[in-house]
């Protein structure tokens, strides 16, 4: 027994031995990868495929240089189903690929935070196309990169926008993540500064808000904010309505997806109205995007959802670094490190969704923020809802 | 008239009501107040001057005005318990095996019916239709998912505990937790190939999300709101029929008779020539059934469903039927709604009473405390002891 024992495992080592030899064979040569993290299954995957689809469509178009060089050029898509624990599992894989010099990652920054300590230790550069949390770049890697505003300014931007609207009172609610508690605290801080919190919750409710409500019925505030993805504020927000509340709804850039309003229907409009704060907003906010939207819809057959130029940006700003790195390695497979180093030196990049410079800790030197009015109930009208205020803020140093 | 009030029949459907009646209203009365006297005794206390503060009337004023809503949003999630629970029950009853799949079942009917609605939606038969029409197709889509529901409970039974039934407990109870997470991925591959999300939307449609009101009164100075919604009047008057039918079913048929005797005792049964594999698979057809409608229920209530739907609503459900007494009809009843009602009443209070200490998070922790407390004291539950009535 314990002789066949000895030959199973020796078997399996040999099988493994020879299947690593063959992995480590195949990848090195010519071959440059860029990966994609964003929830491509799940409640979220709305948006996470479009990241991946402007990302894919950037490497469509701009693989040309470093083709020119002699690399064959390949999209790695990973699934992060907006759960850490998958995030992690898979920035485990990235790291451990060779070919893989940049990522272009995620959606959920409860979901980047954790994923980016591996690539922190690996060297390997990641450009984030929608995290929000200051923690993203707080934690100074020269690694993380983001080329989108940050939770600290946007929350301000909703606690003010609620308070010009002549709120008094607000109750907020948060989905318990990095990102949607993040950005509650932001709001809720600001807000009391002018006003009365009267209530501040956590929930990882999807589908029975009756408990959660009562005490916001109750409080009859003048703006509700949620803090957190649209899957479930659509459905707090729903729920509310039909219990009377006529407060402002407002909430954040994950409320940014036309889902939300295939979700929750037309009695979200209602009342005090529907609206949120962004930091991506539609594609045709920014002048430079008229040729990717005509090209992603002729590519995917629809229109890009919020978030698909910035994974189209994150994407263009990665091939840059690794085209320039490559350059400066005398046209051979740059150093993971150097990709890094190679994205914060980039200056004044001229991206679709506008000009692009990164600060020491990797935030954008200017952020854009939108506050947006939902006018319509129809998913097919998301892209034309008003725009109430564009900003451009720096970040807090 | 006298006969007919004497008539086995009627007793059947009045028991039941009766029973309903007195558990509503029994649960809901005592736990009013229980929370009416801690919103007493609190309200000096800081919570109680926080609330003033907070919402501008003190914690009883507070506490009485939130009553009504808190009552009947109980009331609605409980019986959805209650008819998730029949199914547990059922089968534990027959077999005296826990079918943790169930929870899967529901979750099955939940996405047949939700698919079947949003297909009539996308060929436009939902929009702008009169009422009655409204609660029609509703209708069909309900009976669509009992019928799915109930055909994979059978299939379920068949191919993954029939072959188990000679074997140590253990067995089938591993088997059913691996049928549910075959079934819990068979959902999300379908619904990957066909639509790629894993999350459906019930449709908007009839006057399901309307409000029906039924009175204000004003009380201290503020005013008290008495309204309940289309959709919960639904849930709770198809859940009231689910059970009474059901009683009826297992209390005065020939099937029932076989259910029951099949209960009591498998091989005395088989001896005295009912069919016991047929019976059984009867058994898990009218958990099926039950659990499909309570899953499509659940939909329009809740609006949005995804794969794991069942999980949370399956744990609590089970609960339930241990708590009214595993087993017995009546007692999943029972606990379906004291359960519901438990946990509205702490999600609803727990934020006020404790100052902001503990929030609506927490409301599992308490409901389950108090089930444990039941436990306890009662370890075959509130009616365990009425074995007579085991299904």
């Amino acid at each position: 027994m314990r002789k066949r024992v000895f030959y199973l495992i020796s078997l399996v080592m040999v099988f493994s031995i020879l299947v690593a030899a063959c992995g480590g064979g195949t990848t090195g040569g010519g071959t440059i990868k860029v990966a994609t993290q964003s929830p491509l299954s799940g409640g979220q995957s709305a948006i996470g495929v479009d990241i991946k689809n402007g990302a894919e469509l950037a490497m469509e178009q701009l693989k040309k240089p470093l083709e020119d060089m002699g690399f064959k050029i390949e999209l790695a898509p990973f699934d992060d189903q907006a759960n850490p624990d998958n995030g992690v599992a898979n920035s485990k894989n990235i790291v451990a690929d060779p070919s893989i010099l940049c990522v272009v990652g995620h959606y959920n920054s409860g979901v980047q935070i954790p994923s980016s300590e591996n690539y922190h230790t690996a060297n390997l550069a990641n450009v984030s196309p929608a995290n929000t949390n200051p923690k993203v770049t707080d934690r100074g890697y020269l690694e993380v990169s983001r080329i989108v505003g940050r939770d600290d300014v946007q929350g301000v931007v909703a606690a003010q926008f609620a308070a010009s609207k002549g709120a008094k009172t607000a109750y907020v609610v948060h989905d318990k993540t990095a990102y949607g508690q993040g950005i509650a605290e932001f709001f809720q801080r600001e807000f009391a500064k002018s006003g009365q919190v009267a209530g501040f919750e956590g929930t990882e409710e999807k589908a029975n808000f009756d408990a959660i409500l009562a005490p916001l019925i109750a409080a009859n505030p003048d703006v509700v904010f949620f803090g957190g993805i649209y899957d479930q504020a659509a459905v707090l927000f729903k729920q509310a309505r039909e219990k009377g509340s006529q407060a402002i709804f407002l909430s954040d850039d994950g409320f940014d997806s036309p889902e939300a309003v295939n979700i929750g229907g037309p009695t979200l409009l209602e009342g005090g109205g529907l609206f949120y704060t962004t930091v991506a907003g539609p594609a045709k906010l920014y002048p430079g995007t008229a040729k990717f939207q005509t090209d992603f819809k002729a590519k995917y057959g629809a229109d890009p959802k919020p978030f698909a130029a910035q994974g189209y940006d994150a994407m263009a700003i990665c091939l840059k670094a690794i085209e320039n790195s490559t350059k400066a390695a005398g046209n051979k497979m740059p150093a993971r490190l150097a990709v890094t180093e190679a994205v914060r030196a980039l200056k004044d990049f001229a991206g679709i969704t506008g000009t692009i410079n990164f600060n020491a800790k990797g935030d954008l030197v200017t952020a854009k923020y939108f506050v947006i009015q939902v006018t319509s109930a129809d998913p097919a009208k998301w892209n034309d809802n008003t725009i109430d205020q564009t900003l451009e803020i720096a970040p807090p140093q | 008239m006298r006969r007919l009030l004497k008539s086995p029949l009627l007793i059947e459907i009045l028991r039941p009501l009766g029973q309903i009646v007195i558990f509503v209203t029994a649960s809901g009365a005592i736990l009013s107040v229980i929370t009416l006297l801690i919103a007493f005794l609190l309200r000096d206390s800081a919570a109680g001057l926080a609330c003033i503060e907070n919402y501008g009337v003190d914690l009883v004023t507070y506490t009485v005005v939130n009553l009504p809503q808190v009552l009947i949003d109980g009331v609605t999630i409980g019986f959805v318990y209650a008819t998730i629970a029949l199914g547990y029950t059922m089968v534990y009853g027959v077999l005296e095996f826990i079918n943790f799949a169930h929870s899967e079942i529901f979750a099955i009917g939940a996405f047949i019916g939700v698919e079947t609605l949003i297909a009539l939606d996308n060929a436009g038969v939902l929009t702008g239709i009169p009422t009655w029409e409204a609660y029609a197709w509703l209708g069909i889509a309900i009976l669509f998912s009992m019928i799915v529901a109930g055909a994979t409970a059978v299939a379920m039974e068949r191919i993954a505990y029939r072959p188990l039934r000679g074997a140590p407990r253990l067995v089938p109870l591993i088997s059913a937790i691996g049928v549910s997470f075959f079934l819990q991925d068979l959902i999300r591959l379908v619904e990957s190939l066909t639509t790629g999300q894993f999350y459906r939307v019930f449709p908007t449609f009839g006057n399901f999300d309307e409000r029906i009101s039924i009175a204000t009164i004003p009380f201290r100075g503020t005013v008290i709101e008495l309204s309940i919604q289309v959709k919960s009047v639904i849930v709770i008057v198809a859940a009231i029929v689910m059970v009474v039918g059901l009683n009826f079913l297992v209390n005065t048929t020939k099937l029932g008779k076989g259910i029951r005797s099949t209960a009591q005792d498998r091989t005395t049964a088989s001896l005295m020539g009912i069919n016991v594999n047929l019976i059984i698979s009867m058994t898990f057809l009218i958990g099926g059934l039950l659990g499909g409608a309570a899953g499509v229920l659940f939909a329009m209530k809740f609006t949005r469903i995804d794969p794991f739907v069942g999980f949370f609503p399956g744990i609590k459900a089970f609960t339930a039927a241990v708590l009214g007494g595993i087993g017995n009809i009546t007692g999943a009843l029972l606990g379906g709604i004291v359960l519901g009602m438990l946990e509205t009443f702490a999600g609803s209070y727990l934020n006020v009473f404790t100052n902001g200490a503990f929030g609506a998070e927490y409301k599992d922790i308490v409901a389950f405390a108090i089930l444990i407390l039941v436990l306890i004291f009662r370890p075959s539950g509130l009616l365990g002891e009425q074995v007579g009535q085991k299904a």
